[in-house]
């Protein structure tokens, strides 16, 4: 067998995506849409300018990388535990050729990719809202899909935990929704106090923020030589895990 | 999948069971000692504990190639940490495992290419309709797109679905569904199909199907494992069973033979009250038979032929005289008590 057996698995949950399209890219766009309107555009009109953008244009960047976030997160929690439970789709695969590794890796470049076609569908309506990206972007796309890769990985990790679907609470209380609100989406994490801003400068979601404003405006005016290394790395030691943690679950 | 497409052609002759079809493929099985190739499962030692508990202790089993073997046992004997030791689902912690001459869980890819598996629980894409979960369930196998339509073709004919190809999975009967579960470990032309409980669920009809359909198969020198709590469904289909109890085989050989040795020739059955029942525990002392009471009832396992008994019997209250079955050897090697409690 070769390395990319994983792959009949990605098209396998490609296929049950295409019945219910638009259901999935609402749950997965609402959000970040509409705080682009209500904070960009409702709240920020009144803004005085930060880092030399508009305020909309400012959080506009990262709320794409926040899109990627709870597409491939929601994705392989709520999606990746109805397989594992009630549908026995993880059961039936491991009695084909696939093993445990195909199997993860399908689930998380899966909700990667699903993040990132959030994330195209996101910057593709920006310019509606005044916001034009620079040619940049589209080096955007592959640090995005790294990112998705991670928040798969993480949301893996806690369908190879949990008990039941209320353990997703957990997960969306205290681990995305502060990661959205903390990660400098909506203020810049470079104008807090040194203590916090090293706090939330480890946050995952905080250099994915901070590489999207720089990739979609074209203004390196940070280094990104070490975010895209920890990014790597947190990414790298998110998948062993959750791949570590879902054999235990399914092989006994 | 030409044995599936003779089946097409021959479906109006009504292929059904005969005993004569059974006693000639019986006789075309090799002995049990057959070397090498023949031997399609071997397991040596096979040990696995959950905690401190042993659910498997030390088996050893063998089947042979165009064999159906059931694989008997009550609720938490061991059959499916067994079985899911064979497909490496559950790690062993003592034994050895060869399916087709390869060592699993080490070649567990290449086994499982070989082997299809009716799981007891429904694991069907309930999202996608039957010819899309055909074709995923394909392209797991990495089988080639083109042969994959020609395969899937000749399954929903063999399991009568192809009225059904773009019917949504929650839209099926039970019947169809397991229909389409078997179709599903058909898709990679087995070597070894694996049965857990099969026809659980189903209205007779239904059962009968996938009995007729099995039947075709073996006939074909599939190689089957089979778990049921059905034992009429064992009987009908296999012709080698291995019966475990506590993690243990209690034993294993061929069905007839075994209710011969452990059971005897036919039973009778009788009610009554205990006085009644008493008095006739005395007459059958006559005949070579073993004696069991159960509440208000009297079961006679009879060694000979009792017949000369009727007449005694005629006087009691109501009772049957039947042939010695599968469930009787079931109950007399693994007891009457239930296992969950």
């Amino acid at each position: 067998m070769n390395g990319f057996s994983f792959w009949t698995i990605w098209l396998r949950n490609g296929r049950v995506w295409k019945k219910n399209i638009l259901a999935t890219l609402i749950g997965n766009l609402g959000q970040p849409l509409l705080f682009l309107l209500a904070m960009g555009y409702g709240l920020g009109r009144d803004m005085a300018e930060v880092e030399g953008l508009t305020y909309l244009q400012f959080i506009a960047p990262g709320l794409v990388a926040s899109a990627v976030m709870y597409s491939a997160a929601l994705e392989t929690t709520y999606g990746s535990y109805t397989r594992l439970t009630v549908q026995k789709t993880y059961e039936a695969i491991l009695m084909t050729p696939l093993g445990v590794v195909d199997l993860v890796l399908g689930e998380i470049v899966w909700g990667a990719s699903k993040g990132v076609l959030a994330a195209i569908i996101m910057l593709l309506t920006l310019p509606l809202f005044g916001v034009i990206p620079s040619p940049w972007v589209v080096a955007l796309l592959p640090v995005l899909f790294l990112s998705g890769m991670f928040f798969s990985a993480f949301g893996l990790i806690m369908t190879a935990l949990a008990k039941n679907y209320d353990f997703f609470n957990y997960f969306t209380s205290l681990v995305i929704t502060p990661l959205f609100l903390f990660s400098g989406i909506f203020f810049p994490v470079e104008t807090m106090a040194p203590p916090v801003r090293g706090i939330l400068e480890l946050l995952p979601l905080t250099p994915i923020v901070s590489l999207s404003r720089i990739l979609c405006y074209g203004r390196f005016n940070e280094p990104i030589l070490l975010k895209l290394l920890g990014s790597l790395l947190a990414t790298g030691c998110a998948v062993w895990l959750a791949g570590y943690l879902l054999r235990r679950r399914l092989i006994q | 999948m030409s044995s599936v497409r003779q089946f097409i052609l021959g479906e109006g002759q009504g292929i059904g069971y005969s005993g004569a079809m059974l006693q000639a493929t019986s006789q075309q099985e090799p002995a049990p000692a057959a070397p090498g190739s023949q031997t399609v499962v071997s397991v040596t030692g096979l040990t696995k504990r959950f905690g401190e508990r042993l659910v498997v202790d030390n088996i050893s089993f063998a089947i042979q190639r165009g064999q159906c073997v059931g694989f008997l046992g009550p609720n938490g004997a061991g059959k499916t940490t067994c079985i899911n030791m064979l497909l490496g689902l559950v790690e062993k912690n003592a034994g050895e495992i060869r399916i087709f001459d390869l060592e699993t869980p080490r070649f567990h890819r290449e086994i499982k290419a070989r082997i299809g598996v009716v799981p007891q629980a429904d694991s069907l894409d309930p999202d996608l309709s039957v010819e899309e979960n055909l074709r995923t369930y394909a392209g797991y196998f990495r089988i080639p797109r083109r042969l994959a339509r020609e395969r899937i073709e000749e399954l929903l004919h063999f399991f009568a679905l192809h009225n059904r190809r773009d019917e949504i999975i929650e839209h099926l009967s039970g019947g169809q569904r397991r229909r389409l579960l078997l179709a599903r470990a058909l898709i990679n032309e087995p070597q070894l199909l694996i049965l857990d409980e099969p026809t659980i669920g189903l209205d007779p009809q239904a059962r009968h199907l996938i009995w007729e359909r099995l039947a075709i198969l073996q006939a074909q020198g599939t190689t089957m494992l089979l778990t049921s709590h059905y034992l009429d469904e064992v009987s009908r289909l296999s012709r080698q069973v291995l019966i475990l109890d506590h993690g243990q085989v209690v034993v294993q050989g061929e069905p007839r033979q075994l209710i011969m040795d452990f059971v005897g020739l036919e039973v009778f059955e009788v009610d009554g009250t205990a006085a009644e029942l008493d008095g006739l525990e005395a007459s059958f002392k006559q005949c070579d038979a073993r004696l069991e009471r159960v509440g208000d009832k009297l079961y006679v396992y009879a060694r000979e032929d009792c017949s000369r008994l009727v007449k005694v019997l005629g006087e009691a209250g109501s009772w049957v005289r039947r042939p010695a079955n599968l469930e009787d050897l079931f109950i007399q090697l693994t007891g009457r008590s239930l296992r969950e409690a």
